[in-house]
């Protein structure tokens, strides 16, 4: 946004009523007018978000495949106990958190890192800004090849860089441990960048004087670090755990590209949710298991971020409790 | 964005850590360039090039040759476009009358917006695609740009924007004027809305041009996005490394021009805070 000041945090959703507008001369038109700016957006709200939303909870319950879109089948929880018999749901379940978790938590903590340096003053402030959400501009498809390249086999960069001191090459396609943390690293690639620049944000809504006057107490930068900045940031910190919990239950397009298949590697040992979802659906053209796939994925959002928003809770509650028994 | 500037200079320490920081993002996009402008053998030497080399021509003709890149980037360039010209104004017309103007039913359906904003996409898109099939619209560029044009964030982020950036008193002053609402949408509340839809239409477009997930369920390798024929690269029909990244140079390229010219701006955009992936 140039020169204006940048708008202030979302305000409440209540915030200000807009006057009522003069009831004379205008009629009927001037009272349909709002819903006319609303219906091009809401007609394909209507259609493509939230009547497929719905959809998708009744197509669980059938079969429907791909040939025959049109031909739907009962089946009940079918579609359900056919997934918790499958193995392969099991492991990318198990792989999802794994690889999840590789990702989520060196991606927040280095960007947590990285906004407190930039939150110094500096030269090039903008220039280390931009070059840090390079990637985030870099499509899935495109950090996916690259770093399929990179972590090659034989001729991949990074095998030959282990070599330089000394390590063996790493099977980054076929380990398990291996290709979970090379399919993660795009993820963190890709993100760091972003979240350092949500945290920055944040961190500049902290006062100076709280800095200040700890300086003048004696704080050390860590412990100004540890009391003044984490605490200040712990919205943003909620808000973008949220946003990555979600981002990597929905993990595709990183392992689906990572080798070119759909099953993620030969014993599908960094196969996601995701892309489970994709196989049973466009693979084997079971569009109903598919359905089935995404429910689960979305409740286990749910959940994660429902532990997610209780343990903040708790935290902060604990930590303010403390405060006013240390008082 | 200069709310606060700390008092507190960085040292050298600060600089050090943050350059490498700049290089580990860099390195893979120059990456590109090297590989794309070398040959696979220049690749698999024992030492490897790691310079750019002299065949990114070649390559990028090969590619050419082999996938649809030239349909995909025309593909690309009207699908992105189309999705941020209607996104922008469908947000900006429902932005404003959330914003400024009463009636019936407001909060319910702002409340709606908002809580879909929660809700991963792909829950959607199987009842999206049995819906495509039915209007025949698999492989047509429409099967992408309608459900594109659905951004629950946009109608957020334009609404936060003339809640505080458009002052009561002059819509006011147009009706007493007797101007229409239409007329003073265009002409009151699209120029002040000016900067943050070019915000919006920058961000908008950035995702759309590198969304995968959507394209590939919808759209066949025939009439691909740039980011399908990618998919189509790295997916075995081609072994040639130095090729692929030729490609992949093609379908990076737009958004880092678009980055390298308005890279201040998506910064901001992305600082206010409320930007999601």
């Amino acid at each position: 946004m140039p020169s204006a000041e940048p708008p202030a945090p979302p305000a409440p959703l209540t915030a200000r009523r807009p006057p009522r507008p003069p009831a004379r001369r205008r009629g009927r038109p001037a009272a349909l007018s709002p819903y006319a700016f609303l219906a091009p957006f809401f007609t394909l709200f209507a259609a493509f978000g939230i009547f497929p939303l719905l959809y998708t909870a009744y197509v669980s319950l059938y079969r429907a495949e791909l040939q025959t879109p049109g031909e739907l089948e009962w089946r009940g929880l079918g579609n359900y106990t056919a997934l918790f018999t499958d193995p392969f749901f099991w492991t990318a379940l198990r792989n999802t958190f794994t690889i999840g978790v590789l990702s989520t938590v060196p991606q927040l903590l280095m960007a947590l890192g990285l906004a407190h340096l930039l939150n110094y003053r500096l030269r090039a402030r903008t220039f280390f800004r931009t070059a840090l959400l390079l990637p985030y501009a870099t499509s899935v498809a495109a950090a996916s090849l690259i770093f399929a390249q990179l972590f090659g086999h034989d001729f991949g960069l990074v095998n030959r860089l282990l070599d330089l001191v000394g390590i063996h090459p790493v099977d980054w396609q076929n380990g398990t441990a291996a290709s979970q943390i090379a399919v993660s690293s795009i993820v963190v690639w890709r993100w760091t960048g972003y979240n350092t620049l949500i945290y920055l944000a944040g961190m500049q809504t902290i006062p100076a004087e709280l800095y200040e006057s700890a300086e003048v107490d004696g704080a050390s930068r860590l412990r100004q670090f540890l009391h003044v900045t984490l605490p200040g940031l712990r919205p943003t910190i909620v808000f973008t755990s949220i946003v990555s919990t979600i981002g990597a239950t929905q993990l595709f397009g990183e392992p689906l590209l990572f080798e070119g298949s759909m099953s993620g590697g030969i014993s599908h040992q960094y196969q996601t949710l995701g892309l489970y979802m994709y196989e049973q659906g466009w693979g084997f053209f079971h569009l109903g298991r598919a359905a089935a796939i995404a429910w689960v994925m979305f409740l286990l959002i749910v959940v994660l971020v429902g532990a997610n928003a209780s343990f903040s809770h708790r935290r902060s509650v604990r930590r303010r409790t403390r405060k006013e028994a240390g008082r | 964005m200069s709310a606060h500037v700390s008092a507190r200079r960085g040292g050298r320490l600060t600089y050090a850590v943050l350059i490498c920081a700049v290089l580990v993002s860099a390195f893979p996009l120059y990456w590109i360039l090297v590989a794309a402008s070398r040959s696979n053998a220049e690749l698999a030497r024992p030492v490897p090039a790691l310079l750019p080399g002299p065949r990114l021509l070649d390559n990028l003709q090969a590619v050419l040759d082999e996938a649809a890149i030239g349909t995909a980037l025309l593909n690309s360039l009207i699908v992105s476009g189309a999705i941020t010209l209607g996104t922008v104004l469908c947000s900006t017309l429902a932005g404003f009358a959330f914003a400024k103007l009463r009636f019936r039913g407001r909060g319910a359906l702002l409340g709606t917006v908002v809580a879909s904003m929660m809700i991963p996409p792909q829950l959607g898109v199987i009842p999206l695609f049995m819906l495509i099939v039915k209007l025949h619209w698999v492989n047509e560029l429409q099967a992408v740009v309608l459900p594109g044009l659905v951004s629950a964030f946009g109608v957020f982020f334009m609404r936060q924007f003339l809640v505080q950036s458009l002052p009561d008193e002059l819509i006011e002053a147009a009706r007493v004027d007797g101007a229409s609402h239409a007329r003073i949408f265009w002409s009151i509340v699209v120029p002040i809305a000016r900067p943050a839809m070019a915000v919006l239409g920058l961000l908008t477009f950035m995702t759309a041009w590198n969304d995968f997930f959507w394209p590939i369920v919808a759209l066949s390798s025939q009439e691909p996005t740039v980011q399908v024929a990618l998919r189509q690269l790295g997916g075995g029909y081609v072994h040639d490394q130095s090729v692929i990244m030729a490609g992949t140079l093609l379908g990076t390229l737009p958004v880092l021009l678009v980055f390298g010219l308005l890279g201040r701006q998506i910064v901001g955009g992305i600082m206010q805070g409320a930007v999601k992936g």
